[in-house]
């Protein structure tokens, strides 16, 4: 195994989300209790050596409040779509298997799609294929093409909106092109 | 509650109630719709769903009743962490349950994973013969 | 207000746990009962959120968190034996 060093720069999101916890788990935010925390962040981060995650450098934070807004809309939407349809449906509700391929090839970008299409309205990630990174989506309440349609559409702009909050230049690029076209 | 009960207090108690309630009828809803639903597939999504809603209104509703700020930040941390969890453990049930076939194919309207499978067990299926012989 | 809304809360809790436990003795698969489980483990960590928020303490706050985390973890191992054991028939 290669001990490839990697930069703070990149190693800071994980630190700052230890702290964070750290200081969650006391319950306690004073300065003593950070800076205690913050050692042991960087003794954990250096002792229990994981594989980097690839971060593309940048972060709008101007796209991501308004994803996080429609985000959490999407979970009450989705919470309420499947009541109904357990309530009123139960037995009788279609399904589909639908496979999604993404723009990106990024690990993270096509985990972060993952975790959030499983939590909006009626879809679930069966199996992930890493080499093409196509997503296979279980969709609840599917009974027409057009819905399989209307459902990738909806995926493929929600990876076009987490490009916008932390993809590469290259993938920004692609989306450029294609809202051109 | 409390006994300088103004105007603002009384409706932030009343906002918290209304998300205890609806939080507590998300659980009650994902029991229905385990039970209602007809295959492991569709459970799922009962049993994903409605969990993380439910334990945001929860931790709104404690968010609320507390009344300090400093609790916030903790409470968000506990929702990141179910976030982060329960999509990963419904990803792995489901690849599971997909791959030993606990799903009723008549319920499917389409399924472009199942060429894809049947490719993939019929190749290592000849990779075994192959290694084998 | 704040009993009310106790009394309410555990009425649903209760049915749904019910609902739950039905699903883990009746479950065709072992896979459907891991569900359940975990939804039963999501209803206990709604319970005590309520609990908190009518009573104004944190105390079970981290319970929350491990329980949540605790759901995890058996899910996915049971979710990797499954798979796994249905991958390599020779071994098991």
């Amino acid at each position: 195994m290669s001990r490839r060093r990697i930069s703070l720069r990149q190693e800071l999101p994980l630190l700052v989300w230890l702290v964070i916890v750290w200081g969650a788990l006391w319950q306690d935010f004073s300065p003593g209790n950070l800076l205690f925390g913050a050692l042991l962040s960087v003794a954990v981060a250096r002792l229990f050596y994981l594989p980097p995650v690839e971060l593309s450098g940048r972060f709008n934070i101007l796209h991501a409040i308004p994803f996080a807004l429609m985000f959490l809309a999407k979970v009450v939407m989705a919470s309420m779509q499947l009541l109904f349809l357990a309530v009123w449906r139960g037995p009788r509700v279609k399904n589909a298997v639908v496979a999604v391929t993404l723009r990106s090839h990024q690990d993270l970008l096509v985990t972060a799609t993952g975790h959030v299409i499983s939590l909006i309205p009626g879809s679930l990630v069966v199996e992930v294929d890493r080499s093409t990174s196509t997503l296979y989506l279980h969709a609840l309440n599917i009974s027409s093409p057009q819905e399989v349609e209307n459902l990738k559409n909806e995926v493929l702009s929600i990876e076009a909106g987490l490009i916008r909050i932390m993809g590469t230049r290259d993938e920004l690029e692609i989306l450029r092109t294609e809202a051109a076209a | 509650m409390s006994p300088d009960s103004t105007g603002l207090d009384a409706w932030v108690d009343v906002l918290s109630a209304v998300f205890m309630i609806v939080g507590a009828t998300m659980s009650l809803g994902a029991a229905i719709g385990l039970l209602r639903f007809p295959d492991l597939l569709s459970r799922m999504h009962a049993a994903t769903k409605p969990q993380v809603l439910g334990l945001f209104l929860l931790l709104a509703s404690i968010g609320l009743q507390m009344r300090t700020l400093w609790v916030w930040p903790v409470l968000l941390v506990a929702w990141i962490f179910q976030l982060l969890t329960v999509p990963v453990s419904a990803h792995m049930v489901g690849r599971a349950g997909y791959r030993t076939k606990h799903l009723h194919r008549e319920l499917l309207t389409s399924d472009e994973l199942e060429a894809v499978v049947q490719k993939a067990a019929a190749k290592a299926a000849r990779e075994d013969g192959s290694g084998d012989g | 207000m704040m009993q009310v809304v106790l009394a309410v809360t555990a009425v649903i809790f209760s049915l749904a746990a019910v609902g739950a436990i039905i699903r883990i003795s009746r479950g065709p698969s072992l896979l459907d009962r891991v569900l359940a489980t975990d939804v039963l483990l999501a209803i206990l960590g709604g319970a005590l959120c309520v609990d908190m928020a009518v009573n104004r303490h944190l105390n079970n706050l981290m319970l929350v968190v491990a329980i949540s985390i605790i759901g995890f973890i058996g899910s996915v191992t049971v979710a990797r034996f499954v798979a796994d054991r249905r991958e390599q028939p020779n071994e098991s």
